[in-house]
């Protein structure tokens, strides 16, 4: 538990990126959210290999919540602090009876 | 309808039971410590733990209640769906790491990080267990609904089988058991889901005008003659005449063949024409052993009569009657291109003895099953009223922040042994999670034209569509599905039995226990909150599962998340904000469904214009004001701080 402690530059670049990728998808999650309260109708008009908004919009948040994740995955760095704290973790495995 | 309990039904799902039960006991055997009993000791895989995740996700609600509101109403069902994995993104990118970071076993654990309160360790406590009982009635209520197409057993029982074999997997096991039995289960669902498409895709889609009768077209004139199309017409009496300002809309015949009860007929308009159409409807009179279906007593004897499956299709592009296989874009432009048989229903009062409830036939355009807005509860998107599209934002609102802010799913991030591997955990979570739910929509829809419907529980749906296609699958689905009830059951009383252990009573009330004592005591809560479990799941029956899970996600967003957040990334919180938030959030948004128009119709059985709430899902308003709770409180006390502080210097 190190809340007091300043964060790492890596733990510092990882909360940015996953903020940023976080407004991202909230963008797209509220433009769906407010088509399907404000402007209903517009989900029926076909816009994809014979599919509609609603379809192809929903099936799209999906795919790009599963892409979204894969490139935080790839571009977080490990902090240094979690080798630590994972080394004195596996060196005193605390209540073992 | 009355289900024929199938012997290899009954092997296959015992067992998968037994074998769920086996498993734990097995694994469980040596989890003594809390840290083994409630993290599994920090060592489970990161990629076992990502399909666990999708295992204690992917509920009763998701796998019954999505596809049950979508084969009955069309694709609003997908919308729990969609809002459902966006929570994940929250999870994800907000949530993972600090979680992991902070606590140890609980979620109260990480929100005390900093402050070390009996307060907080309280309140969190208190919010983990109603949120936790909230999710657990969905849970309970799907695990009846299985039970009685299963095995042919009443509702109640399926509530306490699964009461009391999730009991005895809590007791005798914990989290290194219950993250494995998730990890099976979630892949076996997630699989087994694939095939049912597959097999659902191979079969194409039929057209079905023969399982129920139409008669017409008809002038108003030949509806007013004693017989009609050769039938004799029983005289309306009752709530079968028509009133004031409403026309008649049932007919009902004497039945032809000397059976019991009565025919009953719904009266259709003809677009464009004055004639009508008199379409076959099903009604049912009273409840339990004394109900009657279309006048007769419910039962397969002579002089009986039963509820006939549904959900077919009455037209296909080119006047087709049969697609042959389907590839998975064809299917949805295909139905989008014919017509299908949705059912609505009414209610008439009977002057003496109980109330009717007719089904009738509603033909809707395929385009009209694909697009949102024709579920009642989603129609209000589709009308003039601000209340009811703000409901809808409200619980979009709801499922995206309820997610990162349930108990069970927040304690599994303590079963990996750092932020790295709960992060990699996450996206393998997203990753299943996100293509059982594109499932969703083929599966809903499948079973909205597969003929083999339950009128009166939805949350049938995608075993019935099982089953239409092979027996056998039905017996996996189901067994599947209750393994996914008593899976997610488990790691909700894990959680609540977690936070009365190790939050309230070491944390609030200061007892000191062993963590041998504290696992004893874990145990105990799990058998009390069990037993809640199985009274609520009996007493809200008549519910969507789905539905009702939107409300557990109201609570534990409003709760939990804005205190969660509000820790991670403003620096002025204070201990008395984060209790302050919590309480607000978790009051506010219980009270504001309980004096809801859906609590009010569906649960008291009062008028819902008497509803005192202006609209069902509090988190548009709950949530923000746990937020504005949170930084008010935590404002007034670091001024009040400041001042003192300055005062003694």
């Amino acid at each position: 538990m190190n809340t007091s402690e300043s964060p790492s530059p890596q733990r510092r670049f990882n909360t940015r990126l996953g903020l940023f990728l976080f407004l991202v998808y909230l963008a797209l999650y509220s433009g769906f959210v407010l088509i399907n309260a404000f402007a209903a109708d517009k989900m029926e008009i076909i816009v994809l290999v014979g599919l509609n908004l609603a379809i192809v919009y929903g099936f799209g948040l999906i795919a790009f919540a599963l892409v979204l994740a894969l490139i935080y995955g790839m571009l977080c760095q490990k902090d240094p602090a979690e080798d630590i704290a994972t080394e004195e973790a596996a060196a005193a495995p605390g209540d073992s009876k | 309808m009355i289900y024929d309990p199938a012997p290899l039904a009954i092997f296959i799902f015992l067992g998968f039971v037994f074998g769920t039960v086996g498993l734990s006991f097995y694994l469980g055997r040596k989890a003594k410590s809390s840290e083994g009993y409630f993290a599994a000791h920090g060592q489970i895989p990161w990629a076992v733990n990502g399909v666990a995740f999708a295992g204690d996700y992917l509920s009763a609600a998701s796998f019954l209640g999505i596809c049950g509101m979508i084969a009955a109403y069309g694709y609003d069902g997908f919308l729990y769906s969609i809002g459902f994995l966006a929570g994940w993104i929250v999870a994800l990118f907000v949530i993972a790491e600090p979680m992991k970071r902070l606590g140890k076993f609980t979620f109260a654990d990480a929100l005390d990080a900093k402050f070390n309160s009996r307060g907080i360790k309280g309140a969190a406590g208190i919010s983990t267990l109603v949120v936790s009982i909230f999710y657990l009635i969905p849970q309970m209520v799907g695990a009846g609904s299985l039970i009685q197409p299963l095995l042919g057993l009443p509702h109640w029982v399926g509530v306490v089988t699964v009461g009391v074999v999730v009991i005895m997997i809590v007791v005798t096991a914990g989290m290194v058991s219950t993250t494995w039995v998730q990890f099976l289960k979630g892949s076996l669902l997630v699989i087994f889901s694939t095939v049912l498409v597959v097999m659902l895709l191979q079969k194409g889609l039929t057209t079905d005008t023969s399982s129920f009768e139409t008669i017409g077209p008809l002038s108003e004139q030949d509806l007013k003659q004693s017989t009609i199309a050769g039938r004799k017409v029983i005289p309306p009496t009752g709530g079968w005449l028509s009133t004031e300002g409403k026309t008649q809309e049932f007919i009902r015949f004497v039945p032809e063949d000397g059976r019991a009860g009565y025919d009953v007929f719904h009266i259709d308009d003809i677009p464009g024409s004055d004639e009508k159409l008199l379409r076959q409807a099903q009604s049912v009179t009273g409840s339990g052993a004394s109900k009657l279906i279309d006048g007769a007593p419910n039962g397969r004897e002579s002089g009986e009569r039963e509820l006939q499956p549904i959900g077919h299709l009455s037209k296909l592009p080119g006047g087709k009657t049969s697609t042959g296989p389907l590839g998975p874009i064809s299917f949805f432009t295909t139905i989008g291109d014919s017509e299908v048989i949705l059912w609505g229903s009414t209610t008439i009062t009977n002057p003496e003895g109980p109330k009717t409830t007719i089904y009738y036939q509603k033909p809707t355009s395929g385009e009209r099953v694909l697009r949102p807005g024709e579920h009642p509860k989603f129609a209000g998107i589709r009308g003039e009223s601000f209340g009811d599209k703000l409901n809808f934002l409200s619980l979009m609102l709801a499922l995206f922040c309820g997610t990162a802010s349930l108990p069970h799913i927040l304690i599994r991030y303590y079963t990996v042994k750092d932020g790295s591997a709960a992060r990699k955990s996450t996206i393998v979570g997203i990753a299943t999670i996100g293509f059982f739910y594109v499932l969703t929509l083929y599966l809903g829809l499948g079973a909205m034209t597969s003929g083999a419907l339950d009128l009166t529980d939805t949350n049938m749906s995608a075993p019935l569509l099982a089953n239409s296609i092979r027996p056998w699958l039905f017996a996996v689905i189901s067994a599947i599905a209750f393994t996914t009830v008593l899976g997610t059951v488990s790691g909700l009383i894990l959680a609540s039995s977690g936070a009365v252990a190790h939050d309230l009573l070491i944390g609030v009330m200061g007892i000191k226990l062993s963590g041998e004592t504290q696992v004893k005591v874990a145990k105990l809560a799990a058998i009390i909150v069990g037993g809640i479990a199985i009274i609520l799941g009996v007493l809200f029956k008549e519910l969507n599962v789905g539905y009702l899970v939107g409300w557990a996600f109201s609570v534990a967003a409003s709760a939990n998340l804005p205190a969660l957040v509000m820790l991670l990334f403003w620096k002025k919180t204070t201990k008395e904000g984060i209790i302050a938030s919590v309480l607000v959030g978790m009051i506010s948004s219980l009270g504001w469904i309980l004096l809801s128009r859906d609590t009010f119709k569906s649960v008291y059985g009062l008028d819902p214009d008497n509803a005192i709430a202006p609209f069902s899902q509090p988190g548009i308003i709950t949530i923000p004001l746990a937020f504005i709770t949170l930084i008010v409180v935590s404002l007034y006390y670091r001024s009040r701080d400041m001042g003192a502080q300055e005062a003694s210097a």
